[in-house]
């Protein structure tokens, strides 16, 4: 029974993870309607820029995150406003063909620069700290750290969108990109500080996954399917369903482990194919407006 | 500068794809005034607005807004000049309350005398229905919020496309009857409507467009009903 | 559409009449390679083939369809997968068994379509991706199939195709060849029948399609349908050709989807002849730039940011648009009786 509450206890700190993965794939599809393909291959572009920054600063990896986070959000806004605002329009091929590129160059690029051999950040002490906090369920402070920072970025970026001007304009220009210029609003600029926002959150996203775990360059894809089941069981256009949909997959992926480690991840995918055959629109969708 | 007028658009040509829309059409507008722009459907007149407010760019032709180029404007940019546009059908955004959207519409903080409070006194039931959403507003209250959303930007010159349109008669007349309150401040507007009358009586000059060209000019009160109907309807 | 009901549609042009003869001859040459080229040039030809008949099925589906799928390796890895599992475990012919692969997978793909269907636009293509996973997970989980591992084809089911090396290398050529005209024939053939003018409006405009009775989903399931056919069949060629198997090959995104759709980008999507020229160029580029490792990816997934962004019809479509040509009869021409002849494009 504690082995049990442990695993879904385990399942639910990843889920926030999760959550982070899909937060910033969902926050871009909301505002201009783009499925970034090379979402995950850029989450784990950050896992290695924190690596640099890591080993060349000697920083320990949660500080480093106060130049990854702002180097992410410069790289994404550059990336929209060079590249990514040309794709947008009525046709969906241009924008999934070009980040679908964007992935095969990331991936190769980081194979050229850093091979294949895998990496992790050492976060020191924090790694090893657990409490006991019930008889035989062990709860660890760097799983914990993590979904605490997953909960508060999810807090924060409801709050950026339903209580700032940048928000409001995030959400006029998903609703009307032409008349939001009549508002004086640039959209090619929206779009690049939504972008520039959505990598933000990755670059938190990526370096906790690197300190979690082994990383390496070809991990990206899986990451991206995970953020993307992660926002359809949630539900699309929800912040707090796309947290949701991480802790249902991470508790997913946990139990099937358990059962079978060849499971974990097949567990997680029926999981998503069965929400998607009995509730396709996700567990807490917006209400449409 | 005074002597020039506001607003010079000279014979541009408008076109979507392949398609023209607009042969050469000018107009002017003084400081001030207010300007009817009339015709049937599909004569251009929105696309006439779209293209002063920067939506879209002339291939050929200029426009001229207080003595500054702005045919290669992009919308955001124009309305920062001072040309505000009320979009046909109002297009409020729905994911936004009333409130936002009128203070979206303050986006580009140009200062002057409308604000929040003011355009709350010249619309009482906006403020009534602050929190809701844009699309909990009936007709009549939407296009109010329509036109506060574009006053909030303090334009110098206020186009505004077919706001009577889908509005019962005695809600076209109420707004209407703002409209001294808003050029009151030596504002300019410019009406694309299709109802004639209530567009002879509020302009001062009329302009009439027929098939991507301008039919007939004149001031409002020179023009016979012949003349307008001819130019209307191009019998 | 005449009045007088003298006016003709025709599908042929002065280019494609061209187009087809030359493709004859280049037909008939490839045919013959196995008198003319080495056992590299087979090998090469063979795979190129493939690679044709794979990414003229990715434009069928994505092209023409609007289906923009990045999970055809589900299809692939599984046509490769029921090739040895009927080969190994039910003793078919190794050739038999890729005809049966074909209605096997269209089978399967039924139900994936009922689920990946809910998707729209974009999270469609990564639902298809979804599929593809669970699929490599299933694989992997076959112990008689040697697992996450992988398997050899039996050397017994080898031989039994053709008692010599050489003999068996001909005979997969030829296959690969014959597969490859067969599946573009089929193309060809739906794209000029009621359902391919379907799917030409659907391209066009999706929504006045429907607006004018088309049944825009129906047509696009049996596209789906169609292609998982196709790529299943290729798929199990595919391994055929490899003798071995696993999931990871199988099911491998880079291999059977990045590929292919670079190749469609480039040749030119949404037209029969873009994946062929899109291949040669391909394999050209494999040919020259292989030595750069990964650097060669690299620059493959610029070149189709480039050609994406500045020439969205491709090399083809950009050639098409210049000359007005056509290399296979399939856009339809009024042709007028009295003076009045209908161009070439």
């Amino acid at each position: 029974m504690t082995e049990w509450l442990n695993v879904i206890l385990q399942g639910v700190l990843i889920g926030g993870l999760y959550a982070m993965f899909a937060a910033g794939l969902s926050l871009i599809f909301g505002v201009m309607r783009l499925v970034n393909i090379a979402h995950g291959d850029l989450i784990v572009l950050a896992a290695y820029v924190a690596l640099m920054v890591t080993q060349t600063l000697g920083l320990d990896p949660l500080t480093s995150l106060l130049l990854v986070v702002p180097a992410m959000a410069i790289i994404g806004y550059a990336l929209q406003r060079l590249l990514l605002n040309r794709t947008l329009g009525d046709d969906l091929l241009p924008p999934l063909l070009v980040t679908f590129g964007l992935s095969i160059i990331i991936q190769n690029g980081l194979l050229e620069l850093f091979t294949a051999d895998s990496r992790k950040l050492q976060a020191g002490a924090v790694e090893t700290m657990t409490y006991q906090i019930g008889p035989g369920i062990w709860l660890g402070l760097l799983p914990l750290i993590q979904f605490v920072v997953a909960v508060a970025v999810i807090a924060a970026l409801q709050v950026l969108f339903y209580r700032t001007s940048l928000g409001r304009a995030f959400r006029a220009t998903s609703d009307d990109p032409s008349v939001a210029q009549l508002m004086g609003l640039d959209t090619r600029h929206v779009f690049a500080m939504a972008m520039a926002l959505s990598l933000a959150v990755v670059a938190i996203a990526g370096v906790f996954l690197a300190v979690r775990s082994n990383f390496d360059p070809a991990i990206g894809p899986a990451r991206l399917i995970f953020g993307f089941e992660a926002v359809i069981i949630g539900g699309l256009g929800s912040m707090w369903g796309t947290l949701a949909g991480g802790v249902i997959l991470g508790v997913s992926q946990a139990i099937g482990a358990q059962i079978d480690p060849g499971w974990q991840l097949l567990a997680g995918h029926i999981v998503f194919l069965v929400i998607l055959a009995v509730r396709p629109q996700g567990l807490f969708p917006k209400v449409s407006g | 500068m005074r002597d020039a007028p506001l607003l010079q658009v000279d014979a541009i040509d408008v076109f979507y794809g392949d398609f023209q829309a607009l042969f050469g059409v000018s107009l002017t507008v003084e400081r001030g005034q207010v300007v009817a722009v009339i015709g049937a459907n599909g004569a251009g007149k929105s696309t006439l607005l779209r293209a002063i407010a920067g939506l879209m760019q002339p291939r050929r032709g200029g426009i001229h807004f207080n003595g500054a180029a702005i045919d290669n404007a992009p919308a955001f940019a124009v309305v920062k000049r001072g040309i505000a546009l009320v979009p046909e059908g109002r297009r409020l955004f729905p994911s936004l309350s009333v409130e936002e959207n009128l203070r979206i519409g303050g986006q580009s903080a140009r200062p002057g005398p409308w604000t929040l409070p003011r355009i709350y006194k010249l619309f009482p039931v906006l403020s009534e229905r602050r929190h809701l959403p844009a699309t909990a507003l009936s007709g009549g209250q939407q296009q109010m919020c329509a036109i506060g959303r574009a006053l909030m930007s303090n334009p110098d010159l206020l186009l505004c496309d077919e706001i009577s349109l889908g509005l019962a008669p005695i809600i076209v007349r109420d707004i209407y009857a703002q409209l001294p309150a808003i050029v009151g401040d030596g504002m300019s507007l410019v009406i694309v409507e299709q109802d004639i009358a209530q567009a002879l009586k509020a302009a001062a000059q009329v302009y009439c467009l027929q098939e991507g060209r301008i039919a007939l000019q004149g001031a409002a009160h020179d023009l016979t009903r012949d003349a307008i109907s001819a130019a209307y309807f191009g019998v | 559409m005449s009045e007088q009901g003298r006016n003709r549609v025709e599908h042929a042009t002065r280019s494609s009449r061209i187009g087809v003869g030359i493709i004859g001859i280049v037909l008939l040459v490839l045919v013959l390679a196995p008198f003319w080229g080495d056992r590299q040039m087979l090998r090469l030809l063979a795979e190129l083939s493939t690679f044709v008949a794979l990414a003229s099925l990715w434009n069928l589906l994505a092209g023409y369809a609007g289906l923009v799928s990045v999970g055809q390796q589900a299809f692939v890895g599984l046509g490769g997968y029921l090739l040895f599992a009927m080969v190994i475990l039910g003793g078919v012919h190794p050739i038999a068994a890729i005809f049966i692969a074909g209605p096997i997978a269209a089978a399967v793909s039924i139900p994936v379509a009922a689920l990946t269907f809910r998707l729209r636009g974009a999270y469609f293509a990564i639902g298809t991706w979804v599929v593809a996973e669970v699929f490599r997970l299933l694989a992997s989980q076959v112990s008689v199939l040697g697992g996450g591992s992988g398997i050899s084809l039996p050397a017994a089911a080898v031989i039994a195709m053709a008692p010599t090396r050489q003999a068996r290398e001909f005979e997969i050529y030829w296959l690969a060849l014959a597969l490859t005209v067969l599946v573009l024939a089929a193309i060809v053939t739906l794209l000029r029948s009621r359902h391919g003018l379907a799917l030409t409006a659907i391209r066009d405009n999706e929504l006045a399609a429907q607006s004018n009775g088309i049944g825009v989903t129906r047509v696009k399931l049996i596209v789906y349908v169609l292609t998982a056919f196709g790529t299943a069949m290729i798929g199990a060629l595919i391994f055929l050709m490899k003798l071995r198997i696993s999931p990871d090959t199988a099911f491998s995104v880079n291999d059977w989807t990045a590929f292919v759709i670079f190749i469609t980008v480039i040749g030119g999507i949404g037209r029969i002849e873009g994946p062929i020229i899109g291949t040669i160029i391909f394999f050209l580029m494999r040919q020259t730039l292989s030595d750069l490792g990964s650097l060669y990816l690299l620059i493959m997934g610029a070149v189709a940011i480039v050609v994406m962004l500045w020439a969205p019809k491709g090399l083809w479509g950009l050639i098409a648009d210049r000359y007005g040509w056509q290399a296979l009869p399939l856009q339809r021409h009024l042709v007028f009786d009295d003076a009045r002849r209908a161009g070439d494009t």
